[in-house]
């Protein structure tokens, strides 16, 4: 009886999946919202928890972004091959780990997005790593796709483009969100003084 | 069997119509080169051909997305993806103000994205408006003609263009309305313009923000044109919006 109506049954499957983004997938969308929020506390309407990007880390490893949730993050998005800005950028991050307190290192996770997802591969991010003796657990690398990676910057309002095969034009902005995703400190330019940047950090650390 | 042949061509020509019409009102834009606002001489830039939307998406259009698609509609939008001002000239969340065929706008890049990424299209990039908006009715590259010139600088000085239908500026050289004339418009990669929006600082003083970014130095008359859309998309954030902001998609061709 199945098998007779079968090619009805798939005609009929084939003209509810023309359909965009229907109802079926929104509900399914809330569901899973749902389980995200009882699994972890509930993420605010400005969270960037709420971004369904995946991410590849200097490991290899694929992570979803909500996946930092529950620490202070700080982050900047710079590019492995960069000579200028760059190096200043994990400069001023590895400054700012040193001079928060130690019984708040724990909750705080430095993370680096690259802009150049092409060139910096997790091999590429891990050798980038270990050239700036950033191996530890609180050091994180993120690569992801140029659309995810796009959308990612003008979340956090950083501007950025190649301007050579080589050579990318990017803000210089290190951006702390607290353990919920939200965004709440920027530091933008280089050699600024850190203290604001360290203040907002010490402040929502446990 | 009969009635099983005749339910598989309505499916087959539904598929048809959707994904023809979709394509309907879109023209293909040749590829080539050129030198944008912000390009040196030695740096010209390539598009390759694409398909892009004959007219802004309208009014009318983006309620249907709203309506299909809810968590677009203004009442329950996060901040993340839109701020206080997306939609806020709809009286609620599916009426909206003005015609029907009048440009959407007061809508957010996130909100433009998914609308596009609805239609299996995308937002166009800087480079590919760019290069579909250097022409008038008659070339592909106007720019350096005046009536041209003339044509977007007395838009600019005319006020609230927006609440006008689409397609009655000029039909361009590839047959594609209102990129001059109507509405501002989103692009998928706004923020590459490393621009303060301010000319006077952005001079190598500004090194310190950017990293390697190019000057802007717009002399002519006939860059001032292209200068203000640069610097409005270097002054946009991705949750912004604007009630002289609206968007249109565009397709790559699959060869």
């Amino acid at each position: 009886m199945i098998m007779k109506n079968l090619k009805y049954i798939l005609i009929a499957i084939s003209l509810v999946a023309m359909s965009c983004n229907n109802a079926v997938k929104d509900s399914k969308d809330i569901s899973e919202n749902n389980i995200e929020e009882s699994k972890s506390n509930v993420i605010s309407d400005m969270s960037i928890y709420n971004l369904p990007s995946h991410w590849t880390t200097q490991d290899g490893a694929d992570i979803e972004l909500n996946e930092l949730q529950g620490k202070v993050l700080a982050m900047v998005m710079i590019y492995t091959s960069c000579q200028a800005a760059c190096p200043r950028l994990v400069a001023d991050m590895r400054n700012i780990e040193k001079q928060i307190p130690n019984d708040k290192k724990d909750d705080v996770q430095y993370v680096f997005v690259s802009i150049d997802p092409e060139t910096d591969t997790p091999e590429r991010l891990k050798a980038f790593a270990k050239e700036n003796q950033m191996e530890d657990d609180k050091w994180l690398f993120l690569r992801g796709s140029e659309e995810d990676t796009r959308e990612f910057a003008a979340v956090l309002a950083v501007n950025y483009k190649q301007i050579s095969p080589i050579d990318f034009s990017h803000s210089n902005i290190i951006s702390v969100f607290n353990q919920g995703g939200e965004l709440v400190h920027q530091q933008e330019g280089l050699g600024v003084d850190n203290k604001e940047t360290i203040q907002a950090i010490i402040e929502l650390a446990r | 069997m009969k009635l099983y042949h005749i339910a598989l061509f309505l499916v087959c020509s539904l598929l048809f119509v959707k994904v023809t019409a979709q394509n309907d009102k879109m023209a293909k834009v040749k590829g080539g080169v050129f030198l944008p606002l912000y390009g040196t001489a030695d740096q010209l830039v390539k598009v390759d051909p694409f398909l892009m939307d004959v007219y802004p998406v309208t009014n009318e259009e983006y309620l249907k997305f709203v309506k299909e698609n809810p968590k677009w509609k203004k009442s329950n939008v996060i901040s993340l993806f839109a701020d206080k001002s997306y939609l806020n000239k709809w009286e609620n969340d599916v009426t909206y103000s003005g015609l029907a065929n009048a440009p959407i706008t007061s809508v957010s890049w996130f909100a433009a994205k998914k609308y596009c990424e609805c239609q299996g299209k995308r937002l166009p990039t800087v480079d590919e408006w760019e290069f579909a908006a250097m022409a008038n009715e008659d070339v592909p590259d106007a720019r350096r003609i005046e009536s041209y010139n003339q044509y977007i600088l007395s838009w600019y000085e005319t006020p609230k263009t927006y609440v006008n239908p689409i397609g009655e500026s000029y039909k361009n050289y590839y047959g594609i309305y209102d990129l001059h004339g109507l509405v501002w418009e989103w692009t998928q990669d706004f923020n590459t313009v490393l621009i303060s929006g301010e000319s006077r600082k952005d001079q190598d003083k500004d090194s310190n923000l950017f990293c390697g970014s190019a000057a802007i130095g717009a002399s002519d008359l006939m860059n001032y044109a292209a200068f203000m859309r640069y610097a409005f998309r270097g002054s946009m954030k991705a949750r912004y919006s604007s009630q002289n902001l609206g968007f249109r998609c565009v397709k790559d061709i699959e060869e």
